[in-house]
């Protein structure tokens, strides 16, 4: 394809893409180097029949104008990243001094909003993504087993989980592990404890945040390992078999070679989406005992105050980690490229 | 077919009915509940008392005078306008889906038909787009829409969405592209078309099961989005999921918890069915990228 043809077909996307994707990268990166303006304040000297009085007030045209000729706000360097709600070095370096042990430097650590969020995300995909991959294939291995008849409605059942909006399976989970829905009442039985309540405690809430993501996430692995399971050379497994090679040894040495491609698929997506957990957080209101960094950005864009510079620098940290998650596949898609 | 050596022993049959039975139970199980407690009162769903009173539903009996009730939907749908969300919904799906279609396939074409180096690092760019949190693009957008005054209207939605959603739509009709035989288009220009005649009357006519696979992928994360449009959408503009969101805020309180879950099941039903029918086309679209490595 000639390069000129191949520049007006892939104009369209290209465009849409610069202006909504990578300006608002850079835009970010501009945004969390600013703060706002403070307020004009003006000195006001007010005389009434007792004398004079100095007064103070805020002069809101000037506030308007100075934010009207400079939207941005003015230049702060790195100090929003460095402030308590994000890296905080300070507070950090002082807990560093303060804490006996690591068990107590950690502790403080997790009351530092970014940390506390980033030790979250961090958990869940690293938890979530194995478990995935670990269900997936069994739920896989399976329903291949299963008679050809049922093989549909099971497909058919599995995608419910992943299909559904994830602020929406949440919720129908949430609700379910309330204190006065079915499984929640049905863990109080078991624990014997009639106060049981996973949103009062911060461990059952983590547990029940990863359940969540593993029940969302495990039918992708399934239907991916499913239609690997499909391609397996059955030549191959009868010489296996001929060979002598028991059940566990054709499984361990046929079928999971052939799948090993696919688990590096399922891996690499897994961890880009767990990365940004988000939904569930609000669905179980969670933030009290976890929070993420999307969730981080999210709180700081919504409500009454906008706080911009504050959630376009978390963004950059943000796409900074996710840069680095990528990192190995990159290198490994351009030492391919390269071979080719 | 199963030959004796095929057969299974009967521990591993035993586990693998285990297995199959539990998955269905967890993956089904939630929606049947939610679905059938949304005919009930409050008191009964999240029965303080017993959890089965959702089954013999007691409290509804006795505040609505009939097992089934449909004060949830009635309340979400016409009290609290969810019908001016579902609407607003279609309205954004329709115009991201048919929009980012139209824009990926020229596009996904091209990029499958250059054997040039820089269509790899245009896909490469695009996989890192893709694994960009979308809320993350949120905060870059806000100011520049306050400044524009474009904060609020579904246009504005609709248009990120689109851009959103093109990095994906990209990969995945490029792959399909890939696997349709290069002669085709290219004996249509040997006969005298230029390159945009052959996409047009060569290509368009065969490339419609893609087409349609990723435009179901497009429609579930305009349908599904809950980050973009609840914090690019104004009041009466918000669609379903972030009116849902919204329910979680202010319902909550006032003990109409019960409209959020009849919400819920009506965004449900629509994606319930989506499944129903064209299984066979998200099966084909999941294992599209990784099968093929």
């Amino acid at each position: 394809m000639k390069h000129k043809t191949f520049f007006w077909f892939v104009l369209p996307s290209a465009l849409a893409m610069l202006l909504f994707i990578f300006l608002p990268m850079v835009s970010i990166v501009i945004q969390s180097l600013h703060v706002s303006h403070e307020q004009v304040i003006v000195e006001v000297e007010s005389c009434g029949p007792f004398g004079c009085r100095q007064s103070t007030t805020i002069d809101q045209e000037a506030t308007e104008a100075l934010r009207a000729a400079k939207p941005l706000g003015q230049f702060a360097g790195l100090t929003t990243y460095l402030d308590r709600g994000h890296l905080a070095v300070n507070e950090v370096g002082q807990a560093w001094d303060a804490s006996q042990s690591w068990r107590a430097f950690g502790a403080s650590m997790l009351n530092l909003p970014f940390y506390k969020a980033m030790a979250f995300t961090l958990t869940f995909t690293f938890v979530v993504t194995p478990l995935v991959i670990i269900f997936g294939f069994l739920i896989a291995v399976a329903v291949n087993s299963a008679t050809k008849v049922i093989r549909g409605q099971l497909i058919f059942v599995s995608l419910l989980p992943m299909m559904i909006t994830p602020l929406v399976g949440a919720l129908i989970l949430f609700w379910m592990v309330d204190a006065r829905g079915i499984v929640g009442s049905l863990l109080q039985d078991i624990s014997g404890d009639p106060n049981l309540s996973i949103k009062a405690s911060t461990p059952l809430m983590w547990i029940m945040l990863m359940v969540y993501g593993v029940w969302h996430s495990a039918p992708f692995a399934f239907i991916v390992y499913y239609a690997g399971l499909q391609t397996v050379n059955t030549e191959t497994l009868e010489a296996a078999m001929i060979d002598g090679a028991t059940r566990a040894q054709r499984i361990r040495y046929v079928v999971v070679p052939h799948l090993l491609p696919l688990t590096t698929f399922i891996a690499l997506m897994q961890l880009m989406d767990n990365f940004r957990v988000f939904e569930p957080i609000i669905s179980f209101s969670a933030s009290a005992h976890a929070t993420s960094l999307s969730w981080a950005i999210f709180n700081d864009l919504g409500g009454e105050t906008r706080q911009l510079s504050s959630a376009a620098a978390t963004s950059v940290l943000t796409v900074i980690g996710i840069i680095i998650l990528l990192t190995p596949v990159l290198i490994r898609t351009w030492r391919d490229f390269g071979r080719k | 077919m199963a030959s004796k050596a095929h057969q299974k022993p009967v521990p591993l049959t035993i586990f693998i009915t285990v297995v199959l039975g539990v998955w269905v139970v967890l993956a089904a199980f939630p929606f049947l509940w939610t679905l059938w407690g949304s005919f009930k009162v409050e008191g009964d769903f999240f029965s303080k008392a017993n959890w089965a009173a959702a089954l013999t539903g007691e409290l509804t009996q006795v505040e609505t005078g009939g097992q089934f009730t449909g004060n949830g939907y009635y309340g979400a749908w016409v009290e609290e306008e969810f019908w001016r969300a579902a609407w607003n919904s279609a309205l954004v799906c329709l115009f991201v889906v048919t929009i980012s279609l139209t824009l990926g396939t020229l596009g996904g074409y091209a990029l499958s038909r250059s054997p040039y180096k820089y269509a790899f690092w245009f896909l490469i760019i695009a996989l890192v787009f893709r694994a960009l949190p979308q809320i993350t693009l949120v905060s870059g957008y806000l100011p520049v829409f306050f400044e524009f005054n474009m904060w609020g209207h579904l246009p504005t939605a609709i248009v990120v969405l689109i851009a959103i959603n093109q990095p994906f739509t990209l990969w995945m009709l490029h792959s399909f592209f890939k696997n349709i035989p290069q002669d085709l288009d290219e004996s249509a220009m040997v006969d005298g078309c230029n390159r945009f005649q052959a996409f047009r009357h060569v290509i368009v006519p065969v490339m419609w099961p893609g087409v349609i696979t990723t435009g179901l992928f497009s429609f579930l994360l305009a349908y599904n989005d809950f980050a973009v449009t609840t914090l690019l959408l104004n009041q009466e503009n918000q669609t379903m999921i972030p009116k849902i969101g919204s329910f979680l805020g202010t319902t909550q309180t006032k003990g109409n918890v019960m409209f959020a879950v009849s919400a819920v099941v009506s965004v449900t039903a629509p994606l319930f069915v989506m499944i129903l029918v064209f299984q066979r086309q998200i099966v084909s679209g999941l294992t599209a990228g990784a099968v093929k490595g």
